[in-house]
């Protein structure tokens, strides 16, 4: 009944073209970032650190790769170890210039990962498909063996562990061991909108369309007078900003330390899991995406003891462990079967359908 | 100066020198190489029939293995349990085609991808289940897998040659004429080519494609399963071993994913280039470069052929 057209006129070019063009989207997304930043003062400290901080940096991540493989077209199997430059760039800042706020430093350290993404991505030109993404598997293993062997990467330190020093902003601690999980949610949730904001514009501007002309067909692209080779090298360097971004925030504000490991090829196909699921080529898709991955198998660990004890079956951690890659496993699947265009067209329809209820179209 | 002298110069010079450190390590290359080449046969055979590329064929591997000993371990003889274990791996067959190719027909390449990944998921939640996560010990002996080693003098040294790995590179070699033979002289092969040409074309001439989707699935868990027995012998039995999965894919880059031969040759060359690379120049880097040089490696072929050795030519039309 209140998720209605009628009424509202568009009266001009930028109305027509606005990416929330009905009020009610637009007031949904007011109130959805309005509740993201009560849930910071009201959300308990488990929900936050556990759940919501991840959730954010994951989601950040698939936007990178969304960008890479579901706008322009060209998979990558990277991921992992472009975040890992980003978080390894970042330290190094931090450490380097400690005068400078850390915020900065989060953004600029994306630079580094994008400068490296580049690189990696200059077989793109010649490379396709599956064969590309092995292609970038050399950069994963490459890059994480340079984080192992290069004790430069984190200061001599014995560890070989990134670990996060004590950092302020407006004299809050945001960073290092002393940071509450609220103030740390409240960075990354600023982070992950701006973000966001920013790659939305990209999106559905002129790169965004030149990107998706290269993913539809790049000969005839090409023939259409966009450069093949700026604009992957570009779709390359904007995704890996995004995934360097969300390395470093992986690191300092949701773990607080990590090593190598962290960013390991696993990590990488975990990313590719959210960008498919949530949809390839769209922005909110991400989001669903990394809330099904993530949280799902979270939601799973509490939900199935509870579901298992009425019937007197009482199952040890590591059955439920295995349950749940089960679960995990036979959902991927299921959600392709419904919907290989993943959730975000599931959401699309579900709007739709809303929008001329009760009647069917 | 000194660091080309020590990339192109010494490396050879100690070649020169050692010849039987140079035929040790290219024998360990190609034992390897034949083993990465038989895992790359069971990506080549789905994705040449189905177009999928199939990322559960690593832990395919791992369950076929699992499946093997898990069953010896439960009282069943050592030939049941192989025989039991080929039949679990034709009822995975049926079930995934029945279960996740029919209904994502047509769809576009990723989305199968990721099914395949759905299905990695299921099989580890499944394998560990039921057979539980620490690893195991391959049952070598019971299968009548050689033990022990041979050491051969060979120009002013001794060279060793592991039982096991020369029966690995003699079974796989079996198995890899064994598929060639199936593939170009059986009626079953034959509509297997027709399907990897065109799906439309063999559809219309009476093929069934579901049942030949069975049929390569069936194949490529045989495939896995005698992957599965040899590696499993060489560094037991463990979910760690779906590693190795993904060490066949520069291997598929270099033969070209459609292509036997490719596969095996790119397996040889992979085993060989990784190993050298590795025992030659690796200390000038701090070692351990074995876990990227295969891909630098398929990388650097790829700018060059980017269908791979033998893959066939890509031609684009608008």
């Amino acid at each position: 009944m209140l998720y209605r057209e009628a009424g509202q006129f568009k009266t001009n070019y930028v109305a027509d073209s606005a990416i929330f063009p009905l009020r009610q989207d637009r007031l949904g997304l007011g109130l959805i970032i309005v509740a993201a930043y009560a849930l910071a003062f009201m959300g308990s400290d488990f929900l936050l650190q556990a759940v919501l901080i991840p959730f954010l940096v994951f989601s950040l991540a698939s936007i990178g790769l969304n960008i890479l493989t579901g706008y322009t077209g060209l998979l990558s199997l990277g991921t992992g170890a472009f975040m890992g430059v980003g978080a390894y760039a970042c330290y190094k800042l931090m450490t380097a210039f400690p005068g400078v706020n850390v915020i900065v430093w989060i953004f600029v350290s994306g630079f580094f990962s994008a400068a490296i993404g580049a690189l990696f991505g200059l077989p793109s030109l010649r490379i396709k498909g599956f064969y590309l993404a092995v292609a970038t598997l050399a950069a994963q293993f490459f890059l994480q063996w340079c984080f192992i062997r290069i004790p430069w990467l984190v200061n001599y330190n014995v560890s070989g562990a990134l670990e996060a020093p004590l950092r302020t902003l407006f004299g809050i601690p945001i960073v290092g061991a002393t940071a509450t999980p609220q103030t740390r949610y409240l960075v990354v949730l600023t982070i992950v909108i701006v973000l966001t904001w920013l790659a939305s514009n990209l999106v559905h501007g002129r790169i965004g369309r030149m990107w998706i002309a290269i993913r539809d067909m790049d000969l005839a692209a090409e023939l259409m007078g966009i450069r093949p080779l700026q604009t992957k090298l570009l779709a390359f360097a904007v995704s890996s900003y995004y995934c360097g971004v969300a390395g470093a925030l992986l690191v300092f504000l949701w773990y607080g330390g990590a090593e190598y490991d962290v960013f390991n090829i696993n990590q990488s196909f975990f990313i590719l899991f959210m960008v498919i699921i949530g949809g390839l080529g769209s922005l909110i898709g991400s989001f669903f995406g990394a809330a099904l991955i993530f949280i799902l198998p979270i939601v799973l660990g509490i939900v199935l003891p509870a579901m298992m004890s009425p019937f007197g079956i009482s199952v040890g951690a590591d059955v439920i462990e295995h349950l749940r890659f089960m679960i995990v496993g036979a959902l991927i699947i299921f959600f392709l079967i419904v919907e290989p265009h993943g959730l975000a067209r599931l959401w699309q329809i579900g709007k739709q359908k809303l929008l001329v209820w009760p009647f069917p179209y | 100066m000194d660091i080309l002298y020590k990339v192109f110069i010494e490396p050879f010079v100690f070649m020169g020198e050692a010849p039987d450190l140079l035929i040790q390590t290219l024998w360990e290359g190609l034992v390897s190489g034949v083993l990465y080449a038989l895992i790359a046969l069971g990506f080549v055979l789905i994705f040449k029939a189905s177009g999928v590329f199939n990322f559960a064929q690593g832990i395919m591997v791992v369950f076929a293995a699992l499946t093997l000993v898990g069953l010896y371990e439960r009282g069943v003889p050592a030939f049941l349990a192989l025989i039991l274990a080929v039949l679990v791996m034709l009822v995975l067959a049926v079930v995934v085609e029945r279960v996740v190719l029919r209904p994502l027909v047509n769809q576009p390449d990723i989305i199968l991808f990721m099914a395949t990944f759905g299905l990695t998921y299921f099989l580890i939640g499944f394998g560990e289940l039921i057979f539980g996560g620490n690893p195991k010990e391959m049952i070598t002996d019971a299968l009548f897998l050689p033990q022990g080693t041979s050491e051969v003098d060979m120009l002013g040294g001794m060279v060793r040659f592991q039982h096991l790995d020369i029966a690995a590179a003699i079974i796989a070699s079996i198995m890899i004429g064994l598929l060639a033979v199936f593939f170009s002289k059986t009626r079953i092969g034959r509509a297997l080519r027709a399907v990897a040409d065109s799906h439309k074309a063999a559809l219309s001439v009476g093929i069934s494609l579901n049942q030949i989707w069975v049929i390569v699935w069936f194949a490529a868990g045989i495939v896995a399963l005698v992957a599965g027995i040899m590696w499993g012998a060489r560094s037991g039995v463990s979910f760690s071993l779906q590693i190795i999965a993904l060490k066949a894919l520069p291997v598929l880059i270099l033969g070209g994913f459609t292509s036997i031969p490719g596969a095996i040759i790119g397996g040889l060359i992979i085993g060989v280039g990784e190993k050298i690379g590795e025992f030659y120049w690796g200390p000038l880097v701090g070692g351990g470069i074995e876990t990227w040089l295969a891909y630098v490696i398929a990388l650097l072929f790829l700018l060059y052929r980017p269908q791979g050795l033998f893959g066939e030519k890509i031609i684009e039309r608008i």
